[in-house]
């Protein structure tokens, strides 16, 4: 400790070379050697004096961290100059150099160019200071709200659900202190007896209050309800209130008995009223109408049931104060379920099952990322029954597409070892279906989709794997069926790479396949009610789910769509692109009657600033909308409605939405709470 | 009378601060290094050059000043101390070298820097230093256990002086040798001062060190027992170890008291500041703690009130009785102040219509204590990028202000009532001034908002403090002013000029009219609003004064300050009638109980530590906090004391229970020797943790509910 201590104390002196640098810098040729020991002491002296002094006013403004402000305010006490021009709120980024035996800190100053800062657009005012009040607590009880921290962390919850022995419940800790006070040492008397008795697992109780109650009622409602605006400020809240650990179990059992069973009769009624709204997805409506059953599940095939709960379970892996690890076992086979299941929907040649499968398939691979540990073992054990379903014969089309998302979202890696190596058995399966003669349109479709969906996963991968000349021979050598369009998809990735690459090196932001949410509209029947408007579905989202492949533009996004992306990273000045995601060949006819009212939206990504260059503390934030727009207004954007495809069997999924999405969890709050 | 002739010998040693800053820079340095040097001896003595001593350093100033070619200020002084012409002479100066030699010695005076410093030019060997030590440290380890506590305390001083000894005389390396060998044995409250010690290894270095001729000038405390000190005394004679013992003699001051010696956690909780304990007779002066009687106002009964009253089932007679009784008994309080003390402002109408208003709030307060808890409402500063720097709110809880680093002051109203100006001069012409709502209507409706931003200072602003009629609002800042604002016309009235560096902190008297600031230049003022010149300087902290309050009788001044002390002040005096020591860092928050008997304070420490004003005791001391305490507050009726903390958590302390549980008798009261018990977590009621944001002031409003007020820290 002494010597510790010590060590801190030992007088820390500038090096002389130091001193000869700044002499050269300002003129001064030869110094002396021992007028460089005398100057680095006094320096050195003189440094530590400013900074003792700085730091008082460092505690005066009630900030952690020194800044170059109460380095020029201790300045100011002495009489000095203060030292202009280094304004910053964060650090200032000292560059290291060395060369010719000398090493360099030094402060890089770069060349701007004053066109692009005249040229580029003014960033927003920052918000003027506002005042906001809430309650820190109520009668000496802390409220679990967003503005205070979660009632019990994240930790806390491990230890709670790994070593229940050990925890004591907030409340009961406080009272035993307060009780405790009066016997003062009695106490730890009492803990020296529970020792020595068998401990038992305590009995865990969940008990809701009734504001508990009625908000997991409000919520759960709002998520399958019909209102979209309702479902979204639903599942807004699941993502970010920090209060909800003690309703978690509650929302997994809703969520795993939704997916095998539909839990109530109450719900049936929102499915009734849904029909009437256009937003909503209208094959629940035929569904209900067939089934006068009370009792739905998977094979009942709710389409529009299973996606919202699947938004719910996203928004709870969303929501980071959650310890979810305790209830994947209900989580996990709901979302396996949902992937590969034979069918999930009552009309699968109608309907867009692929859609949930897709994003199912992303959770999985999310959770996988996130929970997957070397004891659960969650990773290996999905990719095994993936695996072990895709190898056989009987699997049917659809839980084939479902193996091979989960497979292919769980990265480029896995692809690389898994599927290509079967491209070729798996071609020749979809050959037979393809040409041979037509058994069921059903599988038709599913063919079609896996070819695609393989095409849109493998062309990146193998774009890396394979050098430039692409042979279309040597592919259908090599992958049998597949081979040629494979070619061409690998050939497009590759330009679209070198596309954006230059991009990228402009805007040094990387945009990857935007990700269709799940506010799939089944397309069918809304094309009645007339042009959609454009349904508001906020999916805060982290980009870990929504791009686990950064960078790599060269899968072939189904719909040929144009963004619009204003970049603005926090101190930078603004940028704008137009990126053009080119189109899948894949393209197939669609058996079904494809209204173009939604494909026809134009997406439309903007991105807002966080909150004022230089302001947003420490971590740049992003945002990003989308926003579609109808085609009309997208006039003015110079393209191609014409190579938008109403042809591409998936299109409907780029209907309606509006997705947003933040690189850090809570930024899309301005609040900071 | 004194208090003007205080205010002259101010104004006429600030500007020659002035110009040696401006036309030397290097000695300047030294001087403006020590600001409160000149003011300081205007305050503590009554009039200038009566004393020998005081004469000499008056020598010593024109010395200066002659050397620097001041001539003007030279005659200035000169006829001003009605000294002779000849005065500075060569044979004058030596005298005059010597004599203020002997004053250092002598008293607190700080006279010139090199004579002070030139006391270490008396040496021994350098290489022997060590063996002093050592052979000291050996008899202290072998001593009983009860002295080697109290022995031990003598190890930082005598550490620090022989340290600066050995630099002084230009033994570097000694000394290097010395500091690296011994200043691990030292108490770990001592780090910060070490890190300064660590840095300063050459003579030239101590020149314009604060710390150091801090420590040099005033006299290091020590409480010892007489037994304890004898033992010392007899070990040094034996050995005839000179070395030690003069420091002893010239450094220290040693209090020996009869009785106990004191064991090593009493010695702790006391210790810890920049110059060891208090003197025990510094804390004697009698205290009027007491609050004043308040004005008789008869409280009307409106209908409305009382029919609510009814409802709820009260007996109707029991609250104007309670107010009788409750004045009756103020009137016979033996430690009040009499009522005339100092002048107070006059109550105007108005201020009788808010006590009104306070009585019947303070009826529908909400009885506090360990099972009650408080609310907590916490108001967040959102996008305050530009920093938050200080916060208040008005005792009605109606109007809060902040300060901010980018040099503004914002006020915001937190009623539905909204913050309007006065009319022009010219429409306030046209108004009918006989009509009763004369005063609804020289409001400016156009200008209602929520907030108004008021423009004026230079710097940070680090002390914000409305006064109690809400019509003013005060605020100090980097830029060495304190201005005050109307809040009917949003403008600067005035800026008070005196402090010359950064002010930290600045607070209105619970009557209005005075207010009192504090600052880096050590010195606290007390100012009466309609006065541009101080009343009153409160000179005596050897570090940056960094937080002042005002007692509730407005009688007295605390302040706390980065010499780890806090000191009260007699307002009629001005002199300093308590120390209290035991905090470990910079003290950043003080609060006095609503009663006024005591007084809590906090600090960098993380530490709340509670005060008996009366008895000069420490009573209490609260641990919990991980961080700088930036605020403390008691509950109106005093059963709670509300702290809040950098590390962004509020806490409530059950302070009744602290000063009930406390063992006291005669003797611990006389020797001020408590012996405190740890029982921080008995005492702490609750923990409320924010997300991110430091809690930087804390206030109840009338019923008890606590407010709270911090900015979000991304």
């Amino acid at each position: 400790m002494a010597e510790e201590r010590r060590q801190k104390h030992c007088s820390v002196v500038l090096p002389t070379e130091s001193m000869k640098a700044m002499a050269e810098s300002v003129g001064v040729g030869q110094l002396q050697e021992d007028s460089c020991v005398a100057l680095s002491e006094e320096v050195s002296y003189r440094i530590k004096e400013i900074a003792q002094d700085a730091l008082k006013f460092m505690h005066h403004g009630k900030r952690r961290k020194l800044t170059t402000s109460d380095i020029d305010n201790a300045l100011k006490l002495k009489n000095v100059e203060p030292l202009y021009g280094f304004q910053s709120q964060e650090f200032i980024p000292f560059r290291f150099a060395s060369g010719g035996g000398r090493e360099l800190h030094f402060y890089e100053e770069k060349e701007v160019d004053l066109s692009d800062i005249i040229n580029t657009p003014l960033p927003r005012v920052p918000l003027d200071v506002s005042l906001k009040a809430h309650w820190l607590s109520i009668e000496g009880m802390q409220p679990a709200i967003p503005e205070n921290p979660p009632p019990a962390t994240k930790e806390q919850q491990k230890v709670e659900s790994t070593e229940p022995l050990k925890v004591v419940k907030p409340g009961q800790e406080e009272e035993g202190t307060i009780q405790g006070k009066g016997q003062g040492t009695t106490t730890p008397d009492g803990k020296g007896k529970e020792k020595g008795l068998i401990r038992l697992k305590p009995r865990s109780t969940h008990e809701l209050s009734v504001e508990q109650q009625l908000y997991y009622k409000e919520i759960t409602e709002a998520c399958v309800g019909s209102c979209e605006a309702k479902r979204a400020e639903a599942l807004q809240s699941i993502a970010t209130d920090p209060g909800l650990y003690q309703m978690l179990p509650r929302f997994s059992t809703f969520i795993s008995e939704g997916v095998s069973t539909f839990p109530t009769s109450c719900l049936l009624n929102h499915f009734f009223t849904s029909q009437k709204s256009p937003e909503h997805i209208c094959v629940q409506s035929a569904d209900l109408r067939l089934s006068s059953k009370v009792r739905v599940n998977v094979v009942q095939n709710n389409l529009a049931l299973l996606i919202y709960l699947m938004r719910m379970v996203k928004a709870l892996m969303d929501n980071p104060t959650l310890y979810l690890e305790k209830y994947l076992h209900e989580l996990i086979p709901a979302v396996v379920t949902c992937i590969v299941s034979k069918q999930l929907c009552l009309r699968p040649d109608v309907d867009n099952h692929w859609a949930l499968r897709d994003f199912a398939a992303r959770l999985m691979a999310q959770s996988c990322k996130t929970f997957s540990t070397t004891t659960n073992n969650i990773q290996s054990r999905i990719t095994k029954t993936f695996t072990k379903s895709w190898l056989d014969d009987k699997t049917q089309w659809t839980t084939r597409y479902g193996c091979i998302a989960g497979l292919a979202e769980l990265g480029p890696d896995v692809i690389k070892t898994l599927i290509i190596p079967r491209l070729a058995i798996e071609g020749a399966r979809i050959k037979a279906v393809m040409e041979g003669p037509v058994i069921s349109n059903i599988d038709k479709i599913g063919a079609e989709h896996v070819q695609s969906l393989l095409l849109k996963h493998c062309a990146s991968v193998i774009a890396k794997l394979r050098s430039p000349p692409d042979n279309v021979e040597q592919y259908r050598t090599e992958y049998g069926y597949l081979g040629p369009m494979l070619c061409s998809h690998v050939m497009k990735a590759r330009t679209q790479a070198a596309l954006q690459a230059q991009q990228v090196n402009r805007t040094t932001l990387t945009i990857t396949q935007p990700r269709p949410t799940l506010s799939v509209s089944q397309s069918g029947l809304s094309g009645s009610s007339g042009p959609r408007t454009p349904s508001i579905i906020k999916v805060p989202s982290s980009l870990t789910l929504m791009s686990p492949r950064p960078g790599t533009p060269s899968q072939p996004s189904p719909p040929a769509t144009k963004y619009i992306v204003m970049a603005t990273s926090a101190g930078a000045a603004s940028t704008q692109q137009v990126i053009t995601l080119s189109s899948s060949q894949s393209a197939s006819p669609v058996t079904s009657t494809v209204p173009s009212a939604t494909s026809t939206l134009q997406p439309l990504v903007k991105l807002e600033p966080g909150s004022g260059p230089g302001l947003t503390a420490s971590r740049p934030l992003q945002k990003y909308i989308v926003v579609s727009l109808p085609s009309s207004a997208s006039s003015s954007l110079e393209t191609k409605s014409s190579v938008l495809p109403t042809s591409i069997s998936s299109s409907s999924l780029d209907g309606g939405m509006k997705l947003e999405r933040s690189e850090s969890p809570g930024a899309s709050t301005q609040s900071p709470h | 009378d004194t208090s003007l002739a205080k205010q002259k010998t101010d104004i006429k040693t600030e500007p020659s601060t002035d110009g040696f800053g401006n036309n030397n820079a290097n000695d300047g340095r030294v001087l403006s290094a020590s600001p409160g040097s000149g003011s300081s001896t205007g305050s503590n003595k009554q009039t200038a050059a009566v004393t020998p001593e005081d004469q000499q350093t008056l020598l010593a100033v024109l010395q200066f000043l002659k050397k620097n070619k001041l001539i003007e200020s030279v005659e200035i002084l000169r006829r001003e101390a009605g000294l002779p012409e000849n005065s500075l002479d060569p044979k004058a100066t030596e005298s005059a070298g010597a004599g203020s030699g002997g004053a250092a010695a002598v008293a607190e005076d700080q006279p010139d820097v090199r004579v002070v410093l030139s006391a270490y030019s008396q040496q021994g060997d350098p290489t022997l230093y060590e063996v002093y030590y050592s052979d000291l440290k050996k008899f202290i380890e072998t001593v009983l256990d009860c002295h080697r506590a109290e022995l031990s305390q003598v190890f930082y001083p005598l550490f620090v002086h022989m340290y600066l000894e050995l630099v002084y005389n230009n033994h570097e390396s000694e000394a290097k040798a010395f500091f690296e060998k011994f200043s691990g044995d030292q108490e770990c409250y001592y780090e910060e001062d070490l890190r300064v010690l660590s840095g300063l290894t050459k003579k030239e270095h101590m020149r314009g060190n604060e710390t150091l001729l801090d420590f040099r000038t005033s006299k290091f405390v020590l409480r010892i027992s007489r037994d304890s000190y004898q033992l010392l005394k007899r070990h040094l004679q034996e050995r005839q170890n000179n070395q030690i013992w003069n420091i002893i003699q010239e450094h220290l001051y040693i209090d020996i008291f009869d009785g106990m010696p004191r064991s090593k956690s009493q010695i702790d909780a006391m210790s810890g500041s920049l110059a060891g304990e208090a003197k025990r007779e510094a804390n004697k002066t009698k205290v009027y703690y007491g609050l004043l009687k308040e004005p008789e106002i008869e409280l009307p009964l409106d209908d409305e009130d009382e029919e609510a009253e009814n409802e709820e089932g009260k007996p109707k007679k029991k609250k104007p009785k309670k107010d009788s009784m409750g004045s009756k008994s103020k009137k016979q309080d033996p430690n009040a102040p009499s009522q005339n003390r100092i002048p107070l402002p006059e109550l105007k109408d108005s201020d009788k219509l808010d006590k009104i208003m306070y009585m019947k709030e303070a009826t529908k307060r909400i009885r506090l204590g360990s099972d009650n808890l408080p609310s907590v409402c916490f108001y967040t500063f959102l996008n305050a990028y530009q920093g938050l720097t200080a916060v208040d709110f008005t005792d009605d809880s109606s109007l809060i202000a902040g300060g901010f680093a980018d040099s503004t002051v914002r006020v915001w109203s937190v009623t539905p009532k909204k913050l309007r100006k006065v009319k022009s001069a010219a429409d306030l012409n046209l108004i009918d001034k006989e009509s009763d709502d004369v005063l609804e209507r020289i409001m400016d409706e156009k200008t209602a908002s929520e907030s108004k931003i008021m423009y004026g200072h230079s710097g940070p602003v680090y002390g914000i403090s409305f006064s109690p009629d809400r019509n003013y609002l005060l605020s100090s800042s980097e830029d060495g002013t304190v201005r005050l604002w109307s809040l009917l016309t949003f403008t600067c009235l005035v800026a008070y000029k005196g402090h010359n560096y950064p002010v930290w902190d600045t607070q209105f008297s619970p009557y209005g009219y005075y207010f009192v600031s504090g600052g880096h230049d050590r010195v606290a003022r007390l100012w009466a609003t309609d006065h541009y010149q101080p009343l009153r300087i409160f000179s005596g902290h050897l570090a940056d004064i960094t937080c002042t309050r005002f007692h509730p009788n407005s009688n007295y001044v605390a302040t706390g300050s980065s010499d780890r002390t806090i000191r009260v002040w007699d307002v009629l005096s001005g002199n300093c009638v308590r120390i209290f020591t035991g905090h470990k860092g910079p003290i950043h928050s003080l609060a006095f109980s609503p009663n006024g008997k005591f007084l809590a304070s906090g600090a960098t420490d993380g530490r709340v530590l509670l005060w008996d004003i009366g008895h000069g005791l420490m009573m209490g001391e609260l641990k919990g906090h991980t961080d700088t305490i930036y605020s403390l507050r008691f509950s109106r009726d005093g059963e709670i004391l509300a702290s809040g903390s950098m590390d962004n958590t509020v806490r409530l302390w059950d302070v009744m229970k602290a000063f009930d549980d406390l063992e006291t008798d005669d003797f611990t009261a006389a020797t001020g020797h408590i012996h405190l018990q740890d029982n921080s977590q008995e005492l702490l009621l609750g923990t409320y943790t924010t997300k991110s944001t430091p809690v930087i002031h804390l206030h109840f409003t009338r019923r008890n509910l606590l407010l709270a007020a911090g900015a979000f820290n991304p």
